[in-house]
């Protein structure tokens, strides 16, 4: 019996939800006495490698092959079932980010393995049997779920438990997959990576604007907000249907759901489909000029008023506070 | 080409999410079904895929009667036939063997599902069905395109994008800036009719997990006003009292 979790790069980076991952597979190791080996796909440097025992890894396995320096769904899914069996292992710990939605269900397949997706909490270990929370109804209602096959794949949602330092010694080491050349078929043409903003699943702040703001040419006092506190932004899915932002930054029930510490919601109505994607963030803060707005019924602090007036207000004030 | 577009049949974003029997069920009193948003999305793209002549379209959907108005809304916006597995779609792993059992004796060059279902949202059943059927996958598609026997896909990943080619057959995940979803016509309405909608009965497989009971979040509230004209005052309170800043 063995713990693996698999830690994503971005350009040879760990990402932090990797990191929880780790720190997610160590708790489970440290209540069930066993060891976390960690796998890493890509180009990293040993520097990083060796960095993953201040997370408490014992063992990083790396995989470094050159038809893998580039993401591939398939052949990733197949050197993690590989790995995870020539470990014996039998909790397989991910993100479930983007990527690692791609992943789980085809790791699961391959181990026959139950599927843990979203994860929001530790599992409640009852022998074989682990019962684990996930968000469900789009964030309308948390289900919990009892994975009952010997070999249990959890796919942790960023951004649910915090990375924490336990140092031990690493050891790394090199396996050499055996990829199958049919598992290889998808190729990577171009990535498109805004390396200078945080990505919107992993943000600890999110400001997110609606259409109150009435055109996209009034989102450079969202975006002066959000770098004021290091926050990505979001919008409304009218917003982004609309083509004033990204679709990429519309949350919600049919966009992406996030879970921030901050949310702060700018001229946006609180639809129930809006909320469905932001509810489980840990505190609200609503702008909005109609004091009837449903937003403020589910906000922790909220402000009337015009946004055009308050923004600016606020960045002056937040940039108060950072310089203090 | 050949498209296979696999529909879930959901709870109307507005419903109120409640659960019976001591909170183990879903409760569906007074619920309207819609087609998965994600999934008309995929249905649409198909549509426009198929297009002139250039292919079929088959939906299918693993589920009980009740499901027959959405799949006839399916035939209604574009598909050329529908098939429903008749049993209760109890989890992804279920619903995947069911699709992927009906696809290994049809040869689809594309199967399309949404990126998630808004219930359970498991992103789960597009990287089931393609390992149970050993092609490829693509979990979150933003665009679309199909040339010769190729897909090119535009993929989320985290803060940006990526632009991959994969040989079809593939099984992809749609979502946003797909394909806006279709609102049927007359015609559309009158031929789904008629269009042919197949029962096949379903095949047994093993359950590894299931879902023990439901919670409903704690409600939230009690919201702080904080003058607009006072703003200093919402920071001092995400600092020293929210603890976020
Ligand atoms: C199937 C389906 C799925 C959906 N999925 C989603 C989803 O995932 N995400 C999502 O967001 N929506 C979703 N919606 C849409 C949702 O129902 C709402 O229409 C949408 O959230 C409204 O966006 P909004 O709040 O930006 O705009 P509006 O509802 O137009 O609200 C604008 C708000 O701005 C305020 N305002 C105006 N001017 C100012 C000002 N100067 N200063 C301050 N405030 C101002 C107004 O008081 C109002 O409250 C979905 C709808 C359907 C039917």
């Amino acid at each position: 019996m063995a713990i693996l979790v698999y830690i994503e790069n971005i350009a040879g980076a760990f990402k932090k939800s990797g990191y929880e991952a780790v720190s997610y597979a160590k708790a489970i190791g440290d209540a069930t006495g066993q060891p976390v080996t960690a796998l890493s796909i890509g180009k990293v440097d040993t520097g990083s490698l060796e960095g993953l025992g201040r997370y408490g890894v014992s063992k990083v396995i790396a995989v470094n092959t050159e038809q893998l320096h580039q993401f591939v769904n398939q052949a990733y899914a197949a050197v993690i079932a590989e790995v995870a069996n020539s470990i014996q292992a039998t909790t397989i710990v991910l993100s479930n980010s983007f990527s690692g939605k791609g992943l789980a269900p085809r790791i699961a397949a391959k181990l026959d393995a139950a599927l843990a997706d979203g994860a929001i909490t530790l599992p409640v270990i009852k022998g074989d049997a682990w019962e684990i929370k996930k968000s469900a109804f789009s964030g309308k209602a948390i289900a919990t779920q009892e994975l009952t096959a010997p070999i249990k794949v959890i796919a942790l949602t960023p951004n649910t438990i915090e990375a924490v330092e336990a140092q031990t010694t690493v050891e790394i080491e090199a396996f050499q997959p055996q990829v199958a050349a049919t598992d290889l078929s998808t190729v990577v043409k171009d990535i498109m990576q805004a390396t200078d903003k945080i990505p919107l699943p992993e943000a600890n702040i999110v400001v997110s604007a609606g259409r109150g703001l009435k055109g996209p040419e009034n989102w450079k006092m969202i975006e002066e907000l959000a770098d004021v506190l290091g926050a990505a932004t979001a919008c409304s899915k009218p917003v982004s249907d609309a083509g004033w932002r990204p679709h990429e930054e519309h949350v919600g029930q049919t966009g992406l759901a996030v879970s921030p510490n901050l949310y702060i919601a700018i001229g946006i109505s609180g639809a129930i489909q809006h909320l469905a994607g932001i509810s489980s963030s840990k505190t609200i803060v609503v702008i909005n000029n109609d004091p009837e707005a449903p937003f403020f019924k589910v906000a922790d602090y909220g402000i009337v008023g015009d946004a055009f007036d308050v923004v600016p207000k606020l960045i002056d004030a937040f940039k108060a506070y950072k310089n203090h | 080409m050949k498209i296979l577009v696999c529909l879930s049949n959901v709870p109307d974003t507005t419903s109120k999410i409640t659960f019976t029997d001591n909170n183990t069920a879903f409760n569906t009193a007074g619920i309207q079904y819609i087609i998965n948003p994600y999934d008309e999305i995929a249905l649409a793209r198909a549509v426009e895929l198929a297009g002139n002549g250039q292919g079929t379209i088959t939906v299918i959907h693993v589920g009980e009667a009740a499901a027959d108005p959405t799949i006839r809304k399916a035939l209604a916006i574009g598909a050329d036939q529908a098939v429903r597995i008749d049993a209760y779609p109890r989890d992804a792993w279920f619903v995947a063997h069911q699709i992927a059992s009906y696809a290994k004796t049809q040869n689809f060059d594309l199967i399309l599902t949404g990126r998630e279902s808004i219930d359970y949202n498991g992103s789960l059943v597009q990287g089931y069905i393609a390992e149970l059927l050993g092609i490829p996958s693509i979990s979150i598609a933003k665009k679309l395109d199909i040339n010769d026997s190729q897909a090119t896909v535009e993929r989320e990943i985290e803060g940006g994008k990526e632009v991959i080619q994969v040989p079809l057959p593939v099984v992809i995940g749609t979502a946003e800036g797909v394909a806006e979803p279709k609102i049927p016509n007359m015609r559309g309405i009158m031929s789904a009719r008629t269009k042919p909608l197949e029962v096949i009965q379903a095949i047994d497989v093993p359950a590894l997990s299931h879902i023990t009971h439901f919670d409903t979040p704690p409600p939230r509230g009690n919201v702080k006003l904080v003058d607009k004209d006072h703003v200093t005052q919402l920071v001092e309170l995400l600092h020293s009292e929210a603890k976020v800043i």
